[in-house]
């Protein structure tokens, strides 16, 4: 199960984060910034999967950005690390060439959670609907 | 693709974004947004009534607003307003700025509640979907609590569309998590099961997600789903990489959804029906044939996501159990696996295997990688990888690979990462333990652990021990040496090498070197000696009786030494005998070791996520955050994402009784307990009533002797701003320590080496003299060990208007952590005062630059590259990043600053050395400033690990 998921660039600044499970606000920034902590630690040698406290982060770099997912440890690791990779796939076909900032503030993202959180759609059926949701693409 | 900058021409929102990203400042940011947000609120308040259009731009910007970290008190009611827009972009913004700002206004929820009911009443798909997706987002138990009925009967409607079926389940399925006891279950929950049928993926796929949860609680009344499920499998796997259109991904047919269903079959055991079972074993085999099938692409996402596939298929051939041939094969799959290129692969490996490893069908099978195994633990280069390796041994381990895998494992702990030291130790016992077939190996094994990793066998690994051939040097040796010559040093006696002299001579070198509780271990096995072995005797006598036992400040020590010398002469043999008769053997228990290793692995390792679940208080997860800056965690380029500024300052410690409530009356900001400055009336009659006078009998027996110094329990807790004022002394030597309305404090200090003079200026701003004027440097906790501070005494009395000097000298003797505490007790006007402050003596005082070239600088930096020996801090600058004041702060720190060592020149970095009395502290630092994101990140390495993040912390305060 998702715990969380988070886009940190390398400075450490949250650029967006999603909490699928309760965590009071000022935790959340003491986990954010461990969390990016030991990704930045890592180096490209080093497996894509960190046991942190009882659960495991997940995580790819894409350029400087982190996106890392927590999640408990009966979650398959391999499934949630292509799921970053589809949905990084997803907002680069929406924005068209995504960028870090492209990220920061649309609404469209936020949208893209309300209907893929907790992966259960389809990547491709997560598009189509923020697409639909899209007014300039009708 | 549409560009997303175009919007739907929201122009003005569009201007007003690039506005406030061109902003050069902070303040200059601030103002624009101010003046955005009167014009809001006068277009609001404004007569004329705003067009859709225009609200929802408004509301755009106050969230864009809310999102940078500013409070938003007003928009409510003009999002609310648009939820009951017809045009679909207004309802939108509407309902993403109050699933973003919920308020809990009731008045304001009745009619957002209504206006939800209204779109889940509509029938138009997509503003169902809104509703929906509000729900499931603000998630609350309110939310719960007004529409978790409704929602099954949207989720197994005939007539529902296919998104609103997918959005129903999945905010049925938020609800659910949020507070099952809301969500009705009833004749929909066997409809649900049928979803699994459903020609659309994406329902089925929200039907899994919503299934896998409800099952866990009620299997009964799910399990139809298991040869739903199969069926459902079955298709996918068998289906043609291109079958499933857009479910298809680089090739491979629908890898979540696979895997989701695999998921979903683990909540329940292996179908009883022979065909469905027949099915399902055919997937599975399919699934592992696929494997060995060349690519369908060369894409590493297609291998991923077949891989994801294979290894949940894996995990439910492990669930099951029950099917030798597919273990095996699951087995070999794994085992190529091991030698994979991809690291990501050969963890995932190790980690599946693990489990096959305690199935009896695959124990075999797993074992003939051991070799592999092996290799993993000494060549990976992560750390994580290793440790997945060192599991792996030890789950494979058994009789006729125990003595190849300790060895292994003990070769491993010499160069072992100090995180899984302990972890290590404890299964190397434990192999050790359960597996020794022969004893001197059992012995063999326990001593190299001890002397491989002293520091990490805990107690618990010691009583397990037998025997022992010779002492060694870490203080656990000494103890198991001293307990088994006690009970055994016998059974070696006759061979001059271990004659009994030698034995006790040698326990004896290490006595002095030895805790308290290892001492009193020895003694007794000094006693055990004398029974043992009558000629050492004279000898132990003689140690027993020294002064240095008998008048051992240790009690436990002194009563051994007293009653055993006592024991000794009075007794006769026999009774020697009976008393100091060999221990009987220890019962049989469960491994104290294994129980060492479940409460490790336990679920109380303290999960931030695992406290707040349990956490009652609040149920939302992303919703629900009154608006508050700061709190948000919503993508934002600038807002004050990790909060540091937002840190509440550390609470002020409880009032305490007597002298402190008058000390906390003193710095109020109530006029009427300001004694300094116009009294009231009461007290200027008091005043007149008791005159302050010096030889007033009364007042000396109010007041304890001035002279005495007080002890740290005497004096009160620092005041609430101590350690700011600290903070102010960090990178400065001279100031105004305090300052109140009767007294101020000045510092003036130098610091040489590891010592430093320190000058004191006590000025009493009223026009009364201070009576019994003493102030006293105090050290809390072991701060007396580490730092020597030697005060003069000043005059008791100190004139109005006047100033006293106090000299301090400073010793550093070894590095601390905390400052000596400053404790200033006088009375003005026959009131006792008191105050503790906090001396401004940090350890960086001590700091001595140190220049150096850029290839010693990241020599040294090499050389302190242990994870305990750096710390690092990311953090949000609180003053303007000047870097001509940052160079002039780190010089004050103490570091010497060195040019021409970072590549990058808007970084700094410096050398320095701590020069304490016992050692020297070798100290670098790099700042990396980051001027776009007002950031700065702060690393320091030492050679010693508290100093570092000492360091750290108290420079991070500065910038």
């Amino acid at each position: 199960m998702i715990k969380f998921f988070l886009m940190v660039n390398k400075q450490g600044q949250t650029r967006l984060s999603k909490y699928y499970e309760h965590v009071e606000i000022n935790k959340r920034t003491l986990l954010e910034t461990e969390v990016i902590k030991s990704c930045l630690s890592r180096s490209s040698e080093q497996c894509s999967f960190i046991e942190y406290k009882d659960f495991k982060l997940i995580y790819r770099q894409y350029a400087a950005l982190f996106i890392v997912v927590g999640v408990n440890d009966t979650e398959n690791e391999m499934a949630i690390y292509e799921f970053i990779h589809n949905f990084v796939e997803v907002l680069d076909d929406y924005f068209s060439r995504v960028s870090e900032l492209d990220v920061s503030f649309f609404s469209a993202v936020s949208q893209v959670f309300h209907t893929s959180w907790q992966r259960q759609a389809s990547p491709d059926q997560v598009l189509v609907l923020a697409l639909e949701d899209d007014p300039t693409s009708v | 693709m549409p560009a997303v900058s175009k919007g739907d021409g929201m122009r003005g929102l569009a201007v007003f974004i690039s506005d406030i990203r061109n902003c050069k400042s902070k303040e200059a940011e601030i103002k624009r947004i101010n003046k955005e947000l009167a014009n809001i609120r006068s277009k609001f308040k404004g007569d004329k009534a705003l067009d859709g259009y225009s609200k929802k731009k408004y509301v755009c910007k106050l969230l864009f607003i809310f999102l940078l970290g500013h409070d938003i008190d007003f928009g409510h009611m003009e999002a609310v307003n648009l939820l009951s827009s017809n045009k679909y972009t207004e309802k939108q913004i509407g309902y993403l700025f109050i699933s973003v700002l919920v308020n809990s206004n009731s008045e304001l929820i009745r009619l957002i509640n209504n206006a939800i009911k209204n779109d889940l009443a509509s029938r138009n798909p997509t503003f169902m979907c809104l509703a929906l997706h509000c729900i499931a987002n603000v998630g609350s138990r309110e939310m719960g609590e007004a529409f978790a009925a409704d929602i099954p009967r949207i989720l197994v409607a005939g007539d529902s569309m296919d998104s609103v079926k997918q959005s129903a389940a999945l905010c049925l399925l938020r609800l659910y998590k949020a507070s099952p006891d809301l969500v009705p279950m009833g004749e929909w929950t066997a409809r649900v099961v049928h979803l699994l049928n459903d020609q659309h993926m994406g329902v089925v796929t929200a039907a899994v997600s919503l299934i896998t949860c409800l099952c866990k609680k009620n299997p009964d009344d799910f399990k139809t789903c298991v040869s739903l499920a199969v069926s459902r499998l079955s298709r996918i796997v068998s289906s043609a990489s291109t079958d499933l259109q857009d479910y298809t991904y680089y090739f491979v047919p629908a890898p979540w959804l696979s895997v989701k269903l695999l998921r979903l079959l683990q909540c329940y055991p292996p179908p009883e029906d022979a065909a469905v079972k027949g099915r399902l074993v055919e997937c599975l085999e399919t699934v592992l044939n696929k494997a060995q099938e060349p690519p369908k692409s060369k894409k590493v996402q297609h291998s991923n996501a077949k891989n994801a596939i294979l290894f949940e298929t894996i995990s439910l051939i492990i669930h099951y159990d029950s099917e030798p041939n597919l273990l095996v094969r699951a087995c070999n799959q794994l085992g190529q696996f091991l030698q994979h290129r991809e690291t990501n692969l050969r963890y995932l490996a190790l980690e599946s295997m693990c489990t096959l490893a305690s199935s009896e069908f695959s124990h075999e099978a797993v074992k003939t990688h051991i070799d592999t195994v092996i290799n993993a633990l000494k060549t990976e280069r992560d750390v994580s990888v290793r440790q997945r390796a060192a599991d792996l041994l030890y789950a494979m381990c058994d009789r006729s690979n125990a003595k190849q895998i300790v060895s292994e494992m003990l070769r491993y702990l010499e160069t072992a990462d100090y995180a899984i030291r302990e972890e290590i130790v404890l299964k190397v016992a434990i192999l050790a333990e359960k597996y020794a077939v022969d004893y001197s190996w059992y012995v063999d094994t326990i001593l190299n652990l001890i002397r491989i990793a002293g520091d990490y066998v805990s107690e618990e690994v010691v009583p397990v021990l037998q025997a022992l051939q010779a002492p060694a040097c870490h203080e656990n040796m000494v103890k198991v040496g001293g307990y088994i010559l006690g009970e055994f040093g016998n059974l070696i006696a006759g061979d001059p090498r271990s004659s009994p002299p030698v034995q006790f001579s040698l326990l004896h070198s290490k006595f002095h070197l030895c805790s308290v509780a290892t001492r009193a271990l020895l003694l007794s096995t000094y006693i055990k000696f004398i029974n043992l072995f009558p000629e050492t005797k004279a000898t132990i006598q003689g140690v027993l009786r020294a002064g240095s036992q008998l008048r051992n400040a240790d009690v436990e020590l002194q009563q051994r030494a007293v009653e055993y010398l006592t024991l000794s002469s009075v007794a006769s043999t026999d009774v020697l005998a009976t008393v100091l008769e060999e221990m009987p053997p220890f019962p049989e228990r469960e491994s104290s070791i294994l129980a060492k290793l479940k409460r490790k692995k336990g679920p109380g390792a303290g999960s931030a996520l695992d406290d707040s679940r349990r956490d009652p208080s609040s149920h939302d997860i992303n919703g629900g955050v009154e608006p508050t800056p700061s709190t948000v965690s919503t993508p934002s380029p600038s807002a004050d994402l990790l909060g540091l500024r937002a840190a509440p300052p550390p609470a002020a410690p409880p009032a305490p009784s007597g002298a402190g409530n008058l000390l906390v009356d003193v710095f109020s900001d109530s006029p009427a307990t300001q004694p300094g400055l116009g009294p009231s009336p009461e007290e200027a009659f008091l005043s007149e009533l008791e005159p302050p006078a010096p030889e007033s009998p009364m007042a000396l027996l109010a007041d304890p002797a001035p002279a005495a110094d007080p002890g740290p329990e005497d004096i009160g807790p620092p005041i609430p701003e101590a350690d700011e004022l600290l903070n102010k002394f960090v990178c400065r030597n001279n100031g105004v320590l305090f300052e109140n309305q009767l007294l101020q404090i000045g510092v003036k200090s130098e610091f040489r080496q590891n010592l430093g003079r320190m000058y004191l200026f006590y000025g009493n701003k009223t026009s009364v003299q201070f009576q019994n004027f003493s102030p006293t440097v105090v050290h809390p906790g072991d701060l007396q060990t580490q730092l020597a501070v030697q005060t003069k005494r000043v005059a008791s009395q100190v004139d109005g208007g006047a100033q006293v000097q106090q000299v301090l000298n400073i010793e550093c003797l070894r590095d601390f952590l905390t400052p000596p505490l400053l404790s200033v007790r006088f009375r003005y006007g026959g009131a006792p005062q008191s105050l503790t402050l906090k001396l401004p003596v940090t350890i960086n005082k001590f700091f001595q630059p140190t220049e150096m070239a850029a290839q010693d600088f990241f020599q040294r930096w090499k050389q302190l590259s242990l994870p305990q020996q750096e710390a690092q801090k990311i953090f949000k600058a609180n003053h303007p990043m000047d870097a001509e004041v940052t160079k002039a702060k780190l010089l004050g720190f103490g570091s010497a600053l060195l040019d021409n060592v970072d590549p990058n020149p808007e970084n700094f970095v410096g050398a320095g050395i701590i020069q304490t009395k016992a050692l020297q502290v070798g100290c670098l630092l790099r700042l990396e400033p980051n001027a776009q994101a007002q950031m700065y990140r702060l690393t320091l390495r030492t050679s010693k690990e508290p100093v570092s993040r000492h360091l750290c912390e108290l420079l991070a305060q500065q910038f």
